[in-house]
């Protein structure tokens, strides 16, 4: 009786002792991201592309040999503050809701003569190749920091591109029958050790969107959302997701609304 | 053609904190980008911080460093005000030098 | 006769009018609503051609009900169709190799416009399972796989259910998170075999 007892509760130690090593794993691979990004202190990468993108914003450039200053995000020409944390929204001029970096290829386009062509060349950098847009994202999403996420929603184009990033969220295609609720549709899960957002609630979402556009570690990159959507379709084993195309503004306007209320805190530094 | 430095350089006791963030690919030569092909080595072989035309820090570096680098270092000497300047040499005999007066 | 020929086609314009209700319940259908912006939104690449965007009924209706009960008679329908497709290995042997189906549940490659075409695509088992114990890097998005042959042992039926769940999870459970892997031409007899054998086999890993 007592040794079955004693065999018991190894077995049951064991187990415990099971459950703790792959959560150790995990923590342990956590802790050393940490460790990392406290190198860093507080400092981030991601401060080079503000910095560029804050040059790029007053540098006289383009056919029409003009700055970015007269730039409407959304708040009036010029007002960058708070400007991001109430994007995607519908602007009169152009007719069409947009994200942040449709909007800076408008302004460029627009304001400094230079061709969509020219704009999108490089739409995400890769070393020595650098993106104009990202450096902008960079900067102009900085001037938001701290500040509370909240969208417009008024105009009637503004729901219709929330629904349809709601629809295109529940889209279930290609050779794996993913979209993207397969993976951020539950709360508490992970991927291998990779812990998934739940992107249809509130905390699961603001985690996630308000610390886009983000330095990531891995590729030495700052990225913004349109790139990490890009990717994740990409993962789904979907085609190449279009910049700038209605699905983008749509999933992009879903996030955000989503994560209405979350305080910014992009540009971030992750994985 | 190279982006500027992001430095900050203040005063922690006797001693000044240095903290500068490098804009620089770092390409070792070994990559391969997204066609396969191999993007050719671009690195910074070479830092230096000088303080009144005294080098305070030099360092020798290669392709194993990281992308956008960040280099943090403290001496002793200087005082509020100053100004130290940092360049970066790379493999491509490109380089940068920034400023920044020590708070 | 001149009375119940009224009578017939009364009938039959009322099914046809139940007909049309359905067809209007379908117009209402997020697939719909979304495929033309979609098909705009999207350019081939690589491998991944824009015929991924069309859905089939399992994606149509999983799509519908993502975020609803999904209607008995539906559920129905698409284990129905997905039980159809699934096809028993050629040669009536259900294990492969072990140490194969291992390196098939590891990989995660496979079907990304990124990846190359002309290597294997793997299962990925492990970024949703819990399989073998020196493995920690597992995900939890499906049930652990923790000594699955070991609990379940070699029985036919064991055999069958597990080759059926790998060759079409919708075949068991509609619009299951885990893909197709037989049906949607992901995983080679061959490879489903191996993973089958890591799966079952006493002597793998994931029986320890």
């Amino acid at each position: 009786m007592n040794r079955r007892l004693q065999k018991l509760r190894q077995t049951v130690g064991m187990l415990l002792l099971a459950g703790a090593t792959s959560a150790a794993a995990q923590s342990a691979t956590e802790a050393a991201i940490a460790e990392y990004h406290e190198m860093f202190g507080d400092e981030n990468p991601a401060e080079l592309w503000e910095i560029r993108g804050a040059d790029i914003w007053l540098q006289k450039r383009g056919p029409l040999k003009a700055d970015l200053t007269g730039c409407d995000l959304g708040l009036g020409a010029g007002v960058i503050a708070g400007a991001y944390a109430q994007l995607p929204r519908w602007f009169e001029d152009t007719q069409r809701v947009q994200d942040l970096e449709t909007r800076l290829v408008t302004c460029i386009t627009t304001l400094q003569g230079f061709s969509e062509e020219e704009v999108l060349a490089v739409k995400f950098g890769d070393g020595a190749k650098k993106s104009d847009l990202e450096a902008l994202s960079a900067y102009v999403a900085a001037a938001s920091k701290g500040m509370a996420i909240a969208l417009p929603m008024q105009h009637p184009a503004e729901q219709s591109a929330y629904a349809l990033g709601k629809d295109m969220f529940y889209y279930r295609a290609g050779p794996h029958d993913f979209s993207c609720a397969t993976c951020h549709g539950e709360s508490d899960k992970r991927i291998r050790l990779q812990a998934l957002p739940n992107l249809t609630v509130s905390a699961g979402a603001q985690h996630a969107y308000t610390h886009w556009p983000t330095y990531r570690i891995s590729q030495g990159e700052l990225r913004t959302i349109e790139w990490r959507l890009q990717d994740c379709l990409r993962q789904q084993r979907m085609p190449q997701l279009k910049f700038g195309s209605a699905v983008a503004i749509g999933l992009t306007m879903f996030l955000a609304k989503t994560a209405e209320g979350g305080v910014m805190a992009a540009p971030s530094i992750r994985r | 053609m190279a982006d500027p430095m992001r430095i900050r350089a203040k005063m922690a006791g006797d001693k000044i904190d240095v903290r500068i963030l490098m804009s620089h690919p770092m390409e070792s030569g070994l990559r391969k980008d997204g066609d396969g092909n191999v993007v050719p080595a671009s690195y910074i072989v070479k830092v230096s911080a000088t303080w009144q035309g005294k080098e305070v820090l030099a360092a020798d570096w290669g392709p194993s460093v990281s992308k956008n680098p960040y280099l943090a270092f403290r001496f002793k000497g200087a005082a509020k005000g100053d100004t130290l300047t940092i360049t970066w040499t790379d493999s491509d005999g490109d380089s940068r030098t920034d400023e920044a007066v020590i708070a | 006769m001149s009375v119940t020929t009224p009578r017939i086609l009364k009938a039959g314009s009322l099914l046809i009018l139940a007909l049309f209700g359905q067809a209007n319940a379908e117009g209402d259908n997020r697939s719909d609503r979304i495929a033309a912006t979609v098909q705009d939104s999207f350019v081939a690449k690589r491998q991944a051609g824009m015929d991924r965007i069309t859905q089939d009924y399992t994606q149509r209706q999983c799509t519908q009900y993502a975020d609803a009960p999904l209607p008995g008679t539906v559920s129905a329908e698409i284990m129905r169709r997905n039980r159809a497709t699934i096809k028993p290995p050629s040669d009536g042997v259900f294990l492969g190799d072990v140490t194969a189906g291992e390196a098939v549940a590891r990989r995660g490659r496979g079907l990304q416009s990124s990846d190359d075409p002309a290597k294997p695509a793997g299962g990925n088992c492990y970024a949703c399972h819990e399989l073998a114990p020196e493995e920690l890097a597992f995900g939890t998005l499906g049930p652990s796989l923790r000594q699955y042959g070991k609990l379940r042992g070699d029985s036919q039926f064991v055999l069958d259910y597990t080759w059926g769940k790998l060759y079409n999870s919708n075949a068991h459970i509609p619009c299951s998170n885990m893909p197709r892997f037989g049906h949607q031409g992901i995983l080679t007899e061959q490879q489903l075999k191996d993973v089958m054998a890591y799966l079952l086999d006493p002597a793998s890993p994931v029986n320890q």
